[in-house]
């Protein structure tokens, strides 16, 4: 009876005053951050009767939304859209980039501080900035409206090879030194050798990339113009120019494309949480 | 198998030259070791005959080809590095095979040879683990059957046993000498550790500041360095140094008392006579040899021996004693060294002046 009374007594006496604080901010953040996610879900069980009903669990809730999007043809293939270019360039990103930052980090030649810094000036323009001049090139080339179009600003970026370098820099010489002895050549190192030392912050690069291409809105947008091409998150918008804004199909589209991020989280937070930590520490 | 000869070897990064031309031959299955504190050029030159850094200058030839320019994948060498660089992505057997990457053996042939070797090193039971789940010295067994499997005409050593704790560095020691033994093969193996120099080479190379100071047997650096540095660096503990000066055929100790000095000497005034801690004991050796008297500061207790620190006018010198005769801290102590056990060096230039 003591022991338990001094035990209690002691749990009580540890939480401290921070703590409370720490705990009381986190909830406000976790609410801030769940209440658009638990609206949107909510208006997507909304008929378009009771869009502005702001109760949470709508008085009749429906199905009705979701049926009618996914039998729309132009919802699965915007959906389509968004998942082949994100695809593409998260494969193309963690291909290029980790070549460059491997390239950047483990060989000396003439001229590799200036391209290293050459790339990294870049992270310094902001994407406003420069979507003018991509427009121009592409409609130059000929890639307006195109696949292509959409993915080529974004097939290698600074910051992931800025990444890939940081972490290259910390695989030993040794490792690859052992494998030129034995006879491995430079690109099979590279592939062999140096690439599955650093699959934390290649995960990591891919999530990164591919969730922030799966939520592109605003070069999408601007590139393409038949409604064949748009991706999820610039078909969705048009719902809200087509007629008068129709937010139910808009929530309900976004519910929807909320998913994979979703799926992603769940399997791979392990991943992300170190890669944050990691972009952190090195970057 | 193959001998490696070595000549005018120089190395710059920049304008600055850390191996100043170096000459050496290595004979067809001799266990060299280059030895030398950190910064001396041993590991440069090492990389540079396995063709991981490019030779400023000079000329290496392995079994009689010049391999300035070749690759180090077409040098048939093996190395072993000091962190085992053994890939903790693969499981042991494929660690292993990665030195079969080029041979155009079939995938059974390099199975059947990646467990001989691993049977060798007995690491047969090992072959599907990873190497986060082996010991250090499994790890370095790894990387040496790495190395084995390809049946390289050359083995390098770069320190693989400076990451291994006292014990299983012994034991490692032991079972790379008797691995070549065995095979037979050219090895040179740089390490920073006298006592590895000595237990381990047939012939040790003594190297300080991109020279070579001494290439010699285990045995002929002991009886006979060529001076201060390689008098020091080899022996444990190393060797005492007593400034003296020549009088009338006589070293005048600065610590007291005088010796016969050996004729030869006759030129230089200002001399070190050399005594090394085994060979001074309390027990007398008669008055031709050495004696220093002091007090008794450190004792250190070995069992087979006790390593005596004595003061003498402000110079600390180590003797030894017997296992049982222990002296005591503080008490005064005398210790003898015969004539034929002292080495005599010029003060000035650090150069040894006769051997007895």
């Amino acid at each position: 009876m003591t022991a338990a009374v001094s035990s209690q007594g002691r749990a009580m006496s540890s939480v401290k005053p921070g703590r409370i604080v720490a705990w009381t901010l986190l909830f406000i953040g976790g609410v801030i951050m769940v209440t658009p996610l638990l609206f949107m879900l909510s208006t997507s069980l909304k008929d378009a009767s009771q869009v502005y009903d702001l109760r949470i669990i709508p008085a009749v809730p429906t199905l009705d939304n979701y049926w009618e999007i996914l039998s729309d043809g132009r919802f699965t293939r915007w959906f389509v859209n968004s998942m082949v270019v994100a695809i593409i360039v998260t494969i193309s990103n963690v291909f290029f980039d980790s070549l460059v930052g491997y390239t950047l980090a483990k060989f000396r030649f003439r001229g590799r501080y200036i391209v290293f810094i050459a790339i990294l000036s870049t992270l310094m323009i902001p994407t406003e900035m420069l979507v003018l001049p991509w427009y121009l090139m592409a409609s130059q080339f000929g890639w307006l409206d195109s696949y292509w179009g959409i993915m080529f600003p974004g097939m290698m970026t600074a910051f992931g090879t800025f990444l890939m370098k940081q972490f290259f820099e910390g695989v030993p010489d040794d490792f690859l030194e052992a494998a030129r002895i034995d006879g491995l050549n430079e690109f099979t190192i590279w592939w062999k050798i140096a690439l599955p030392l650093v699959t934390p912050a290649l995960s990591a690069l891919a999530i990164f990339t591919f969730l922030g291409n799966w939520t592109a809105f605003f070069w999408p947008l601007i590139v393409t113009t038949s409604a064949d091409l748009y991706t999820l998150p610039v078909g969705l918008s048009s719902f809200a120019v087509e007629q008068s804004v129709q937010w139910e199909k808009i929530m309900t589209g976004a519910s929807i494309a909320t998913l994979p991020t979703l799926i992603i989280f769940l399997f791979l937070q392990r991943y992300i949480v170190r890669g944050v930590m990691l972009a952190g520490l090195k970057g | 198998m193959a001998t490696i000869e070595i000549s005018r070897l120089v190395k710059r990064y920049g304008n600055t030259a850390v191996v100043h031309g170096i000459d050496l031959a290595i004979q067809d299955g001799e266990f060299v070791v280059l030895v030398g504190p950190s910064g001396c050029g041993k590991s440069t030159t090492l990389r540079m005959i396995a063709g991981l850094e490019e030779i400023s200058e000079g000329q290496i030839r392995i079994d009689g080809r010049v391999v300035n320019d070749l690759q180090p994948r077409d040098r048939n060498i093996a190395m072993v590095f000091q962190n085992y660089a053994i890939y903790p992505h693969v499981t042991v057997a494929d660690n292993i095979a990665f030195g079969l990457y080029r041979s155009k053996l079939s995938k059974s042939e390099k199975r059947a040879r990646v467990e001989q070797v691993a049977e060798t090193l007995g690491l047969s039971q090992l072959l599907e683990r990873r190497p986060s789940a082996l010991s250090g010295g499994q790890r370095q067994r790894v990387a040496i059957g790495r190395a084995m499997v390809r049946d390289p005409s050359a083995f390098l050593f770069d320190e693989p046993l400076s990451n291994l704790d006292a014990q299983l560095r012994t034991q490692m020691r032991i079972e790379i000498k008797r691995l070549h033994h065995r095979l037979g093969a050219t090895s040179v193996f740089v390490t920073h550790d006298q006592v590895e120099a000595m237990t381990m080479a047939d012939r040790i190379v003594v190297m300080r500041e991109g020279r070579i100071l001494q290439v010699g047997s285990p045995l002929e650096l002991y009886e006979k360095p060529v001076d201060v540095f390689t008098a020091r660096f080899i022996g444990s503990p190393t060797m005492n140094l007593l400034p003296a000066s020549l009088r009338d055929g006589r070293a005048q100790l600065s610590v007291g008392g005088s010796i016969q000095a050996p004729s030869s000497l006759a030129t230089t005034s200002d001399i070190l006579v050399g005594a090394r801690p085994q060979d001074l004991s309390p027990v007398d050796a008669g008055s031709s040899g050495l004696t220093v008297s002091g007090t008794v500061a450190v004792l250190e207790t070995l069992g087979s021996e006790t390593l005596v620190h004595i003061e003498a006018d402000g110079q600390t010198i180590i003797g030894s004693a017997p296992g049982r005769q222990i002296p005591k801290i503080g008490e005064p102590l005398t210790l003898h060294a015969p004539a034929e056990r002292l080495y005599y060096f010029d003060k000035a230039t650090e150069k040894a002046l006769a051997i007895q």
